[in-house]
């Protein structure tokens, strides 16, 4: 029995699991849950997540929902030695700085980021129009967060250090999203987030993810 | 050198302090106003570029972000105090997801209380009470969800105390105090027992006395 992810290739949430599947060379079989039909409501998924949201990961007997509990599991789970260790478990200078930015993605960038993208991406397809009071009020929230990004891969060529890791590929779906709308100049204004975020969009895994993520109905 | 934890009168820095009890790891702690805005002065803001506490310094090193910081000892420490990650990577994927529960479920709404009711009176914030009712009714939906668990469990990632349990006792401490919100945590039998578990933990209760702060 294989590794299977619920969830949808446009979905950021289950976008980043897949990155991190593909990071870690580990197969596993997409199963499409049908959002706008609702599905992610029914029984038969509340039992896998009674929250009812996408995605979920079943291995074997575990069945885990929660993105970022999803890619800490396969970073440690699938962890072969002598390849990248995502979360830098052996050393505590560098395991430190994951955990620390892998927060700050999840606590400073995905709140600022996930009302712009809703209201520019998603609201239209539910038939309404976008509230930019919303998006005007996130875009400088999101400013505040990428300053800090700015001053700080001054310092390290990835969030955490000189190292890619799970704190930067966590950023992957909503800053893919970024950059479609119209206020990418949020990222290509800043020189640093912008090479960081052109270096990240070059990893194969990264390419592999893009290929499914169009918001079409 | 002893870890210092920045902030430990308000609730997200006590995730740090009950974890370190718990861990039977000495540290020291360090007050930072908020009322007076010394979490944004400039020597705060070179420990933590977002102005948000904790911060923890141990040795060289400076952590923030509080449940980065559990994680950290939690792990660091695997063999002394509480076992607070589960024994198995099976365990411990149960735990950050319930960890991950708290902070992006239950956290939301139950800040926003906390921020209007308990913090709103100091920063000159008269709370709407539409609003304060989406926040709870959001709050009931998780704890609904969470009677369900521990109906089945008799902690969130399993029958063992974990981290996703620890992270939940700042916020409610003032739900069930300052708020006034007791009923949310008693209405619910698996809840309230489970409430009443993990807050008379030995680490919990000192934490209270030493640093009661605004409960």
């Amino acid at each position: 029995m294989g590794v299977k992810l619920y969830g949808h290739p446009m979905s950021s949430c289950t976008v980043r699991v897949m990155a991190c599947l593909y990071e870690k060379g580990v197969e596993f079989e997409l199963v499409p849950v049908n959002m706008f039909a609702g599905e992610q409501k029914m029984p038969d998924f509340l039992a896998k997540n009674p929250f009812g949201k996408i995605p979920v990961l079943e291995d074997g007997d575990l069945t885990i929902f929660e993105s970022r509990a999803i890619t800490e599991y396969i970073s440690k789970k699938y962890h072969a030695p002598a390849t990248d260790d995502l979360l830098r478990s052996d050393s505590p200078e560098e395991s430190i700085a994951v955990r620390v930015w892998v927060e700050v993605e999840s606590h400073h960038f995905q709140p600022a980021m996930s009302p712009i993208i809703f209201q520019h991406f998603v609201a239209p397809l539910q038939g309404k129009a976008p509230d930019q009071a919303i998006i005007d009020d996130h875009l400088a929230k999101l400013a505040g967060v990428l300053d800090v990004y700015e001053a700080r891969l001054g310092k390290t060529k990835y969030l955490a250090g000189d190292f890619f890791s799970l704190a930067d590929l966590h950023h992957f779906p909503y800053m893919f999203y970024l950059m479609k709308t119209p206020w990418a100049a949020a990222v290509t204004d800043r020189p640093r987030v912008k090479a960081w975020w052109e270096g990240m969009c070059g990893r194969e895994a990264f390419k592999k993810v893009a290929e499914g993520m169009k918001f079409e109905k | 050198m002893v870890v210092k934890v920045y902030g430990p009168d308000y609730a997200s820095p006590k995730r740090a302090l009950v974890c370190l009890l718990e861990k039977g790891v000495e540290f020291e702690t360090v007050g930072v106003d908020l009322l007076k805005g010394e979490h944004k002065a400039p020597e705060y803001l070179k420990l933590q570029p977002f102005g948000s506490l904790p911060v923890v310094q141990d040795g060289d090193y400076t952590l923030f972000e509080s449940r980065a910081i559990i994680r950290y000892y939690a792990e660091k420490y695997k063999d002394q105090g509480t076992e607070l990650l589960g024994k198995t990577i099976e365990e411990r994927g149960l735990v950050e997801q319930w960890l991950e529960v708290e902070a992006h479920n239950f956290h939301p709404p139950i800040y926003d209380l906390v921020l209007k009711i308990v913090f709103g009176p100091f920063i000159g914030l008269t709370p709407d009470p539409k609003q304060l009712k989406e926040s709870e009714d959001k709050l009931c939906q998780v704890l609904d969800i969470y009677e369900e668990r521990l109906s089945k469990s008799k902690y969130l990632a399993g029958d063992f105390f974990s981290l996703a349990d620890l992270s939940h006792l700042p916020f409610t401490q003032y739900l069930v105090g300052k708020i006034g919100k007791e009923y949310l945590i008693r209405d619910r039998k698996h809840v309230s027992g489970w409430w009443d578990d993990i807050s008379s933990r030995p680490s919990w209760k000192k934490v209270l006395e030493l640093w009661p702060g605004l409960y």
